[in-house]
């Protein structure tokens, strides 16, 4: 019986890592078919991307935009678990950096209390947005896709409205990028000097305590436990106690809250400033991790550094002679693979469980003179 | 399964003998809406003074905006019927509207469209191989279409248009060169004399005019043939065998399975058909509407259609009104979009009242109440303002879209099987 | 049967048709040759029509306009089958429904149907009225195929008997010179188990009060139907109280507002004291209800979940389950070895999900889960609905048992001798009221099913006159 166990955990395991491995050797084929349909040379592409990709200042960028990425990933996992498509992280995390910056300018108080407040304010503009399309799938049952679509667009509209010079931002010297108050250096966020690589980004540590909490609660809490059931199946959760509308709301807040922060690393180590050219798609690069990664905390953040490598190599490749719009064939390709590949590994291992259970059974009722002990 | 969908009451006990209850509305009670609407519409243009909001030119943008939502929200309804969840509507669109400005801007308009469709096929030929062969979630699925859609057009339009003779014509990586038009039709001497009718502003008759106006003005054979599409759709889905069967895979794939349907085949096509018409809906946005491709001009009209596609309960018929009312909401930004939405706003808190009273004297007091502090919100901002800010009139129909959805009732009865990942064999 | 109507292949041996050899790779095979099944759970749509339903597949044969409506009405009219073609689907009962399926085989000039256990969701006049319809087809010239456990009906309707266990065939027999119980042993090859219960464990302490429950739901177009009216029943300790009822009379709605996920409109629900009426289904079950859901895979299982995570399903607030807000994993795994030993699952371990379970196997899991938390209150919906005959033999043990030591038990079932041998009160249902109550230690099948069409009501009295 024991045996049997360890089995079932080594083949779980294996086919767990099976499908992204194998989305991951699907787009490099593609994407060496496509790089030759244009008459380059696949190879030297990969290679370049191999050698450019692991130099140290590389590593540090990948892992500086990893940070955001790893926080976009979770975000739309917290969702995901729920079967809830939080496709409004986009629109949620730039409201929330954008009124956390407003606040940041604005204040002139110590670090130690202007770091939280603008964190806090992050979260908490984050979840109000993202409660609206929870609410309203609540209460008038209005599918979360479409809502957080189009609040995505309304939260772009707000923006565009209120940066503008005599808003709520101003125009920076050289009269080019439009921005809000920077905030005071006092409220820069730490770094960590890694001498010629660059600065690594301090927002690191949080993320990694996003992760670990993310793990901690959905695996460990009842309340962790009541909202994983409540993604498998509604109707077994309501007969168990749980209320599923609560359950919708709280995870849609819990998730904008996250993709709150998902703008900080940016706003507190980086720009320090929310201007007109804050970075923008993040959300969808976090759905895309996230499926990548299974909503698993370990997954996500490996998909998070991909993207990050991804993103860096591609991006040096156009001065090689490629072109850096590779990057998003690359991305879908894996996207698309990874949830196909998924699909099958998902379906192999259940017939493959039913088969083996099967066998068991057969062979215990085979010997029943054995008393089998268990776990 | 959380498509996109409102919940269904639960089943009650056995029905006494009863009347059919169909979803619909009589004849009748359509007209009578309809007239109501007018006559609310003709008032506030009236008191407020914004002329734009029933002139032919705003009526005329709004029909050539509501045949993209439109075209989607029939792409979605093609492929739910069938079963399939389509949300990567967005990303057949993107590739639409790529297929269309590169072999237009090389060729002629027309193999632009021809190719702008067979574009969008390829992309729903990607998304049914996910859902029906693999069995992938069909939202998740769409996800990835819409990014694999994405990332593949712009590398394309970097890859064709930068260079040599595109980049001569006025090609970038973000759009192509520009494409020639296609024909436009006029119902001959109808449009004039409706347009002098609409000059005067009387109340209601002008009103009726400036929509006629732009109903039969300076359209797009792309409109015409889209209309035909309609109503071609309408007819194959509820009339012949073919649509009874496409329909019964939405509906109970396995009780058709075991008819005798091959009910892969089907939900194949029908995705492939969705993918063609979401492909037509973006080479419109690129031959008609704008004449180029550009990168995100679709702006997001491939979820706006499956909206209309729920408004409209998965029938043409609702589907080309719900169209038609995004549509028009759309095309605000482009003609004068400050002071149309500001008489909107009126408008807005009419209905804000008029669905106040109606919940309270349902006894819903907590929703009456809430309308009614809504409708006094946007009384007080329409009073305070002169016009909407620019930014925000283009948020309009993603405003729209939302009350639109929140406040549908809950009437609407989708495919019974939609979102449900078929496979064969599933029969008891 | 899913082989003989081309739904799945056989791997070995032939079949014949009027002395022809035939495979079938599909259903449309089997139809071509005329074989027509209708099938246990049926295949039709809710949101087509009667026509659209019918036709579906075979347009060929009558289009699917005016012709094939003729043609409908017409095979309609000639077996009794009272089928009109415009009516939406769901706007039907289950009985009419199967009268849908039978037209639909016939509508595609089937000449062997299949009928897979048709009666399993009738009341026994309708039963009778189905065999009606099935002596006319015989009389025209068909052959059906009838499949079915109960063995009362095989033998009354039938003309040769073939008994299958185990999926090989055990005999084949004529009705005229056995009996159900020569029948039944054929079936399972051993002692049948029987439900039948002892001495009385019932006390006079009440347990579960409903007083006036009403609930009533307004539909789409506006009109108001009643699904709960005035029911008023008390449960005491060590008691079994049994609702008998044809489907959709309202017995799922009123477990569900027992359990909380329903709200009632007026009424009171009380446990051992305490109004529960209005209160949240986490707190009713702390409060010691336990809930077999008629549906398991539905409302009973995480199936892809492991059995260990399926154990805390339901009780996540209770121990072992949890201390505090933290889930306490590894004292939930030892009691899911526990339960797994103690209620025979069948089962190679706690890892393995729920779903490479059999039915019966999961069945047990959920008892013992409930069991665990020694509740006051046990709801067992068709508990061993779809259930091996061992493990049906093992759940009647475990209800008697924890009847024995005081637990009030609601037992909503549909098979009658499940109910008759396992209650100690009866009531019936029907339309949404408590229409009857009879004494299960006299009462018969066929008494009870009169009064779950509504034909009886009051208290039953069994007279020697019904026996058949």
């Amino acid at each position: 019986m024991n045996k049997l166990t360890q089995r079932i955990d080594k083949e779980r395991l294996l086919l767990g890592i099976a499908a992204p491995v194998l989305a991951i050797v699907a787009a490099l084929v593609v994407t060496a078919l496509v790089i030759l349909a244009t008459g380059k040379n696949p190879g030297s592409a990969f290679s370049d991307m191999v050698t450019y990709g692991s130099a140290s200042d590389s590593q540090v960028y990948i892992l500086n935009k990893a940070t955001t990425y790893y926080l976009a990933g979770v975000a739309v996992a917290i969702g995901f678990r729920m079967n809830l498509f939080n496709i409004g992280v986009d629109g949620q995390y730039r409201i929330a950096a954008f009124f956390a910056a407003v606040l940041g300018g604005a204040l002139t108080a110590p670090g130690w209390i202007a770091i939280p407040l603008i964190i806090l304010t992050a979260m908490a503009t984050g979840a109000l947005w993202a409660a609206i399309a929870g609410v309203l799938k609540v209460t008038r049952g209005v599918s979360e896709v479409i809502s957080t679509i189009m609040l995505n667009s309304i939260a772009t509209a707000i923006i565009a409205y209120l940066l503008q010079p005599g808003k709520l931002a101003e125009l920076q010297s050289g009269g080019t990028v439009i921005s809000t108050k920077p905030l005071p250096s006092s409220s820069y966020f730490f770094q960590i000097n890694t001498g010629a690589s660059g600065e690594l980004w301090g927002f690191i540590v949080v993320a990694v305590v996003v992760g670990i909490a993310y793990w901690f609660v959905l695996g460990r809490t009842r309340f962790g436990f009541d909202l994983r059931t409540v993604g498998q199946s509604e109707s077994a959760a309501t007969a168990s106690g749980v209320s599923v509308k609560k359950m919708i709301a709280t995870s849609m807040v819990i998730s904008g809250a996250v993709a709150g922060l998902i703008g900080m690393p940016t706003l507190l180590n980086d720009s320090h400033q929310f201007s007109n050219d804050f970075p923008t798609g993040i959300g969808f690069t976090g759905i895309a991790i996230a499926l990548l990664g299974r909503n698993n905390p370990v997954g996500i953040a490996l998909g998070a550094l991909l993207w990050g490598f991804l993103e860096r190599t591609t991006n040096h490749l156009e001065f090689e002679g490629y072109d850096k719009e590779i990057l998003g064939v690359i991305q879908g390709v894996i996207v698309l693979c990874v949830v196909i590949a998924y699909e099958l590994v998902r379906r192999y291992g259940l017939s493959r469980q039913q088969q083996r259970v099967g066998a068991e059974l057969a062979a215990q009722a085979a010997a029943p003179t054995q008393k089998q002990e268990v776990a | 399964m959380t498509a996109t969908m409102t919940d269904t009451p639960p089943p009650a006990a056995p029905k006494a003998p009863a009347q059919a209850a169909r979803s619909g509305r009589s004849l009748g009670q359509i007209l009578m809406l309809v007239a109501g609407a007018l006559l609310l519409v003709a008032a506030v243009r009236v008191i407020t003074g914004a002329n734009q909001l029933t002139s032919e030119g705003q009526v005329s943008a709004a029909l050539a905006l509501a045949v993209p939502i439109g075209l989607a929200g029939l792409a979605g309804l093609w492929s739910e019927r069938s079963g399939v969840v389509n949300i990567g509507l967005e990303g057949m669109m993107i590739l639409g509207t790529f297929g269309a400005g590169w072999i237009g801007w090389q060729t002629n308009p027309w193999l632009g469209l021809l190719c702008g469709i067979g574009f969008g096929v390829l992309g729903g030929l990607v998304h049914a191989v996910a859902t029906i062969t693999f069995g992938v979630d069909h939202i998740v699925s769409g996800v990835a279409v819409n990014l694999l859609a994405l990332g593949t057009t712009q590398y394309l339009a970097k890859l064709f248009f930068t260079n040599g003779k595109a980049a001569d014509a006025g090609g970038n990586p973000k759009q192509s060169p520009p494409v020639d038009s296609l024909p436009n039709v006029d119902v001959p001497g109808l449009s004039d004399g409706l347009k002098s009718l609409e000059n005067h502003h009387w109340f209601l008759i002008s009103d009726i005019a400036g929509i006629l106006g732009g109903l039969v003005t300076d359209l797009s054979v792309v409109t015409l043939f889209a209309v035909l599409l309609f109503i071609g759709s309408w007819w194959l889905l509820w009339r012949t065998p073919f649509g009874l069967r496409l329909r019964s895979c939405g509906e109970n794939p396995i009780a058709a399975e075991s008819l005798g349907v091959n009910v892969y085949k089907y939900k194949y096509v029908a995705v492939a058909v969705s993918g063609g018409l979401a492909g037509l809906g973006g080479a419109f946005l690129a031959l008609v509407t704008s004449h180029t491709y550009l990168e995100s001009q679709t702006g997001g009209r491939g979820y706006i259609g499956l909206a209309a596609m729920i408004f409209g309960n998965w029938r043409p018929g609702g589907l080309a009104m719900g169209a038609g009312l995004f549509g028009y909401s759309d095309a605000l930004q482009l003609r004068n979009g400050g002071q149309t939405v500001h008489a909107l706003l009126l408008l807005l808190v009419v209905l804000l009242v008029g669905l106040a009273g109606w919940k309270l004297y349902r006894k819903a007091h907590w929703q009456g109440g809430i309308s009614l502090m809504v409708g006094a919100l946007v009384l007080v901002w329409y009073l305070v303002t002169d016009e909407v800010p620019s930014d925000f009139v283009g948020a309009t129909p993603y405003v729209v879209t939302l009350l639109v959805l929140s406040l549908s009732a809950q009437r609407l009865r989708m495919p019974k099987a939609d979102g449900m990942r078929y496979r064969k064999g599933q029969g008891k | 049967m899913k082989i003989l109507y081309g739904m799945q292949q056989a791997d070995e041996g032939t079949i014949t048709v009027n002395g022809e050899t035939v495979v079938f790779h599909n259903p449309a095979d089997a139809i071509a040759r005329g074989i027509g099944m209708v099938h246990q759970h049926f295949m039709l749509a809710d949101n087509l029509t009667v026509l659209e339903n019918v036709v579906l597949g075979a347009e060929k044969l009558h289009g699917i306009g005016t012709k094939a409506r003729t043609k409908i009405k017409e095979l309609s009219d000639a077996y009794g089958l009272n089928v009109r073609p415009d009516v939406l689907l769901e706007e039907l009962g289950v009985a009419d429904r199967q009268r849908v399926e039978i037209l639909k085989v016939l509508y595609r000039g089937a000449k062997t149907l299949i009928l897979d256990e048709p009666t399993a969701v009738l009341v026994p006049q309708e039963v009778d009225a189905l065999f009606d319809n099935l002596r006319e087809l015989k009389a025209e010239g068909l052959t059906v195929i009838f499949i079915s456990h109960k063995l009362g009906e095989v033998l009354s309707v039938a003309d040769e008997i073939t008994v299958i266990r185990r999926g090989t065939t055990v005999g084949t027999v004529k009705p005229a010179g056995t009996t159900p119980k020569q029948l039944a042993e054929l079936m399972v090859g051993s002692e049948l188990p029987t439900p039948e219960t002892e001495e009385s464990t019932v006390t006079d302490v009440p347990l579960l009060k409903l007083d006036g429950l009403r609930l009533a739901q307004t539909d789409l177009d506006g009109v108001e139907r009643i699904i709960l009216d005035d029911i008023t029943f008390t449960i005491h300790k060590g008691e079994v109280l049994g609702i008998a009822g044809v489907e959709g009379n309202g017995q799922s709605e009123l477990v569900e507002a027992i359990m909380g996920i329903r709200d009632p409109d007026a009424g009171v629900i009380s446990l051992d004291g305490t109004d529960i009426s209005h209160a949240p289904t986490r707190h009713r079950r702390q409060a010691g209800v336990g809930y077999i859901p008629e549906d398991r895979h539905r409302h009973g299982l995480l199936l892809e979940a492991p059995l260990w995570e399926n154990r805390m399903l339901g009780h996540v607030t209770e121990r072992p389950n949890s201390r505090g807000q933290l889930l306490d994993i590894k004292a939930a795994r030892t009691d899911t070895a526990r339960i797994i030993e103690a209620y025979d699952v069948r089962t190679p371990g706690i890892d393995v999900t729920a779903a490479s379970l059999s039915g019966g196997n999961q069945q047990k899991l959920i008892v013992g889960r409930e069991m665990s938390h020694a509740p006051k209150l046990l709801i067992a919906a068709h508990p061993t609905r779809g259930v091996d005959v061992g493990a049906q033999a093992a759940i009647w043990d475990h209800i008697r048992e924890a009847r024995r030591e005081g637990l009030a038990v609601l037992l909503v079932s549909a098979d009658l001798d499940e109910l008759i041998g396992l209650s100690d009160t009866l009531r019936v249902m029907y339309r949404g009221r408590l229409v009857a109550d009879a004494d299960p230690a006299t009462i018969t099948p066929e008494e009870l099913g009169s009064a779950m069409t509504g034909a009886a009501t009051g208290h039953l009295e069994h007279t020697e006159d019904d026996a058949r």
